[in-house]
């Protein structure tokens, strides 16, 4: 049995540990709450450009656009979307998991697919294997601003234009409630399927004419879906985060209450004990 | 007078919401005026002042890179950012017209850091535009 001394540490230290994480939880939980609401600014934007962005690919069904059309599936990009910082439970490994996991299965050369990764942890992990990072982002702020990110945005979506990748799916682990988040593959690029996300269109009048507009619609509209997905993921590692610091507390509690069950004891059994010797050596005496 | 409805939305979230007379600022094409019954419409904006005007009021947003989208009910402006300019911060615009200026002296050699620079000046000029018609 361990020592007083060593239990009595093991009690401190446990306490130390849980009020940090209990700090964490805190922490996270407000910016839980600014992402959450981040996330619903951007959806009128959204549901907006989505909805013109349908009408004028739906409009002018004969465009050639690059990014509406798909070509031969030479190289596939993979935007995966983590945290900068780990301790957000299994957050980043989720979705790590799931894109590592689909590489393997469709592709058999490191010369078939390109990857770009935001967060640090997602790069370290593709790094670490020797997969081909092409471009890698760390240090967005927790409320990444748009023009923040727009940068990245457009730079993924030139990779797409100039070639370096015929397709590009993302992965993010999608926000659906404090405690639950579910890891998300979309398809980005070529924009295929926009048509079904709106149902009532409207014919409109182009100003001047629906091909330069796609040129310039196209690419926002693909940053926007960026923006989006990095808004959503951004509010799960919140969650994920605040969900996991209140496990952690959570389980330092309770190792504390055996952890000083067990003290109690040890503190009981050396007085017993030392009472039986005073008893024994009194009774040797007579 | 009749009135269209007309609302800003940016990445960031919706800016303006209101009823107005007019809606007019500067399409890639040139100047446009959007009255209540114009037919629906789309059209790149550029960096600029959108104008609404209401009675013998007109207030004053300035956008960049941004749409605008005409409905039978509705005008919306798509942009990438959007201010009124009550909410402008002067100072913010001038440092950063001031940071695009020496940019644009420094390095005229490299393309693509020009165009950026280029590119926010004209939106720090619009801003500081937008704000100074305020007062």
């Amino acid at each position: 049995m361990a020592s007083l001394r060593d239990i009595k540490n093991r009690i401190t230290s446990t306490k130390k540990t849980s009020q940090i994480t209990k700090a964490m939880e805190m922490v996270s939980a407000a910016k839980w709450n600014r992402g959450v609401m981040n996330a619903k600014a951007f959806v009128p934007y959204m549901e907006k450009i989505q909805e013109v962005t349908a009408s004028i690919a739906m409009g002018s069904k004969d465009s050639n656009h690059p990014m509406l059309n798909s070509r031969p599936v030479k190289k596939t990009g993979y935007l995966v979307i983590t945290s900068d910082r780990g301790l957000a439970g299994a957050y980043n490994s989720n979705v790590l998991r799931q894109l590592y996991q689909t590489i393997q299965q469709r592709h058999k050369s490191n010369d078939e697919f390109a990857i770009i990764a935001i967060g640090r942890v997602g790069r370290d992990f593709f790094q670490s294997r020797g997969m081909n990072v092409v471009l890698d982002i760390v240090g967005i702020a927790d409320q990444p601003s748009f023009s923040e990110i727009q940068d990245i945005a457009s730079n993924t979506v030139g990779m797409f234009s100039d070639g370096t990748f015929d397709e590009l799916y993302i992965y993010y682990s999608h926000y659906i409630s404090a405690i639950s988040q579910e890891v998300t593959e979309k398809k980005l690029l070529p924009l295929t399927d926009i048509s079904a996300a709106s149902t009532k269109l409207t014919s409109y009048e182009f100003e001047p004419n629906a091909e330069e507009i796609l040129e310039v619609l196209l690419p926002q509209y693909a940053e926007s879906l960026i923006y989006g997905a990095l808004l959503d993921s951004k509010a799960s590692e919140h969650a994920a985060r605040m969900t996991a610091m209140r496990n952690a507390t959570d389980n330092a509690k309770e190792l504390i209450n055996s952890l000083s069950l067990s003290y109690n004891r040890a503190r009981q059994a050396a007085i017993t004990q030392e009472i039986t010797e005073i008893v024994g050596g009194a009774s040797a005496l007579e | 007078m009749k009135t269209i409805k007309v609302s800003v939305v940016t990445p960031d979230g919706p800016v303006y919401e209101s009823d107005v007379e007019m809606v007019s600022t500067k399409a890639s094409t040139g100047e446009l005026g959007i009255l209540p019954g114009h037919i629906p419409m789309v059209a790149p904006l550029q960096i600029g002042a959108v104008r609404l005007k209401n009675g013998s009021n007109t207030e004053f947003i300035a956008v960049s890179g941004g749409f605008l989208e005409v409905r039978p009910d509705k005008v919306t402006i798509l942009a990438q950012s959007a201010e009124q300019s009550s909410e402008i911060d002067l100072e913010r615009a001038l440092r950063a017209k001031e940071r695009a200026e020496q940019r644009l002296h420094e390095r005229k050699q490299e393309n693509i850091d020009f165009k950026r620079a280029e590119l926010a000046l004209q939106r720090a000029i619009n801003r500081i535009s937008v704000a100074e018609r305020r007062i």
